[in-house]
């Protein structure tokens, strides 16, 4: 039975069930039948059916603490146990401070926030980076503390593991861009420099941007989730309080390994990229696979090859550490572990197009 | 309702992991509005019990009764229902870290109990009281709490929806001495108040002595005597003779007996 109030003159009786499921109602009754003159009533619990914290709770609201003090004398002993642990509680502390709420003046603090942090976070990158130079040189020189084990198997995680998506991926954008060639260069009657659009897009740009990125979203987030929950875990903690070095331990294998990995899948997205382009040019434009790669022997220099693998270890290098720098960062949840994931994610992919776009403006000026 | 009525009933229970048998034929009841202490060396499987008793665990064979039910037969909503009378606080607290301790609290009470997030947010402030925490914490988020102030954070979530029936898995380990005793009070202050039964999981002997009612031994694969921890202590069994007659175990007896007639002559 649900719990009410009656107020005969001078006593306030308490009746039926004041437990959690009725908590909105009994909230109700409680709030109406709050002015002061509750104070002055005699308090009658006799006949209180079942009782919980949150019935314990209204009551008290209710009563007040006089009127509890009063009630509380004529309970049951198990009864007052309930209600005077909850009394106890409530009057050690009444209300939470309430959280703080919004104001118009926020959004600037919130602006200078970010770009404070957004320089913090400059300087802390840039600071990995040192710390991974200084450290890559001291071990070089040391072959006793080059970690072959680890490095291998990062690079098994990073190339090999990446190899069938890469390849796929980089084929269909390569039939796609044939696909493209075909369509708008016949309008000027050059197919036949469909090839060639193939080739250089491919050579200069776009095998190693698809395999950047693509090695951004698998591994920069791999790397710093892998970071983030070893940080969460103490385990960071661990390896420095034994006297060992995290970036070497950690970094350094995976910085190693993606700057081998990501030019090898480079060239993988290249060839990749030359056979989606070499069937549609001999399904679409009757070009054969022999006329196809004799084209770009003729046409294409290898400079245009050497300058998109040059971009590859550069890119490597910085996804790597952007995603060992995301995985430090990251604080014990596992919401944080997450956030830092994803924005390894995007500052990666941010990077490898800007670099890539200045690369390509400085090429371009320089006539290469 | 008799006064053994037995609101967690253990039937020949059965768990493995592969081939590596954790419980064999294990029986085990435990009393309403007991503080029943479950023990056993590292490995013997009193987590595994707990979670095949709360139901995240499926075993191998026996059977589970919680409160007249058994979890795993029910449909999901009135499993849900069943689930909602039990609390259980986890080894590390198992907060919820995208929300803070008050949200922590106030998540079932708004899922289960149909509250409005006003009233929900008031009794969370009164369960954070109860389990003794400043009333700021409400708004902190879990991961700025310390290890004490994070099982208690969790026994208030573990509290949320009065459960009858509460499991509390190792919850003074990593607490100072201070903070573990202050921790067994409260224990008892709520189990006398709101009338629970608890389930405890723990190898503080302190603990043992101070609040338990009943301690049942868990050890090769089965339970191996369910008494008061006097009886307990002199079972003739040498893993038992050596858990609560080594070094540790005469301290916290001697321990407790001392503030037995501490209180008595404080009493008189």
């Amino acid at each position: 039975m649900r719990g009410y109030i009656e107020r005969p003159a001078g006593v306030i009786r308490i009746l039926g069930d004041w437990t959690l499921p009725h908590y909105a109602a009994l909230a109700q009754q409680v709030a109406d039948a709050r002015p002061d003159d509750t104070q002055e009533e005699t308090p009658d619990l006799s006949a209180l059916g079942a009782l919980d914290t949150a019935g314990a709770r209204l009551l008290y609201k209710l009563l007040g603490p006089q009127g509890i003090e009063t009630a509380l004398a004529d309970l049951p002993p198990e009864r007052r146990a309930l209600l005077a642990t909850v009394v106890r509680a409530q009057s050690a502390g009444d209300t939470p401070p309430n959280e703080p709420g919004y104001r118009f003046g926020d959004l600037f603090a919130r602006i200078g926030q970010a770009t404070l942090n957004f320089r913090d976070h400059a300087i802390g990158l840039c600071g990995l980076i040192g710390l991974t130079l200084e450290t890559f040189v001291r071990v070089l020189l040391q072959p006793r503390r080059w970690r072959v084990t680890s490095f291998a198997a990062h690079l098994e995680d990073t190339a090999l593991d990446a190899v069938p998506i890469v390849a796929l991926l980089t084929f269909l954008v390569g039939a796609v861009v044939a696909f493209l060639g075909a369509t708008v260069l016949t309008d000027f009657g050059a197919t036949a420099f469909t090839v060639d659009l193939v080739a250089f897009s491919f050579l200069r740009e776009f095998g190693v941007l698809l395999a950047a990125i693509l090695v951004a979203g698998r591994s920069s987030s791999a790397f710093a989730a892998q970071i983030g929950s070893m940080r969460a875990n103490e385990e960071i903690d661990a390896i420095r309080v034994q006297g060992l070095s995290p970036i070497e331990l950690l970094v350094l294998p995976r910085v190693l390994a993606l700057v081998v990995a990501l030019p090898l899948l480079t060239f993988i997205a290249m060839m990749s990229g030359f056979v989606g382009g070499m069937l549609v040019c001999a399904f679409a434009l009757d070009i054969s696979p022999t006329a196809f790669f004799a084209t770009i022997e003729s046409d294409v220099p290898v400079g245009h090859f050497l300058f998109g693998m040059a971009k590859a270890p550069i890119f490597a290098f910085l996804i790597a550490l952007i995603g060992c720098n995301e995985g430090f960062k990251a604080s014990g949840s596992a919401q944080s572990v997450g956030k830092h994931t994803t924005s390894a994610v995007v500052q990666s992919i941010f990077i490898v197009i800007l670099i890539d776009a200045l690369a390509a403006l400085f090429a371009m000026e320089m006539g290469w | 309702m008799s006064a053994t009525e037995h609101v967690i009933e253990v039937r020949g229970l059965e768990n493995r992991f592969g081939t590596h048998v954790v419980h064999e034929n294990l029986d085990l009841d435990v009393h309403r509005g007991e503080i029943l202490g479950v023990v056993g060396g590292s490995g013997s499987g009193k987590s595994v019990l707990l979670r095949t008793i709360v139901g995240l665990h499926r075993p191998a064979a026996g059977t589970v009764r919680v409160l007249d039910h058994d979890l795993l037969k029910l449909a999901p909503d009135q499993r849900s229902r069943v689930e909602r009378r039990m609390g259980v606080l986890f080894q590390r607290g198992a907060l919820f870290s995208s929300l803070t301790v008050a949200e922590n609290i106030m998540l079932p009470l708004m899922e289960h109990a149909g509250l409005s997030k006003r009233d929900a947010a008031e009794i969370a402030a009164l369960k954070i009281a109860l389990a003794g925490l400043p009333p700021d914490t409400g708004i902190k988020p879990p991961e700025s709490l310390s290890g004490g102030m994070v099982k208690r954070a969790a026994l208030a979530r573990a509290l949320a929806l009065d459960p009858d029936v509460l499991f509390l898995d190792e919850p003074t380990a990593g607490l100072d001495p201070i903070g573990a005793a202050d921790f067994d009070r409260l224990i008892v202050t709520l189990r006398d108040a709101l009338g629970l039964t608890v389930f405890l999981v723990t190898h503080d002997l302190d603990s043992l002595h101070a609040i338990t009612d009943r301690v049942a031994v868990l050890a090769r694969k089965h339970v191996l005597i369910t008494a008061d921890i006097a009886t307990v202590s002199q079972a003739d069994d040498p893993w038992i003779r050596d858990y609560f007659l080594g070094p540790r175990g005469r301290a916290a007896s001697g321990a407790a007996l001392r503030s037995a007639v501490h209180e008595e002559s404080h009493g008189n």
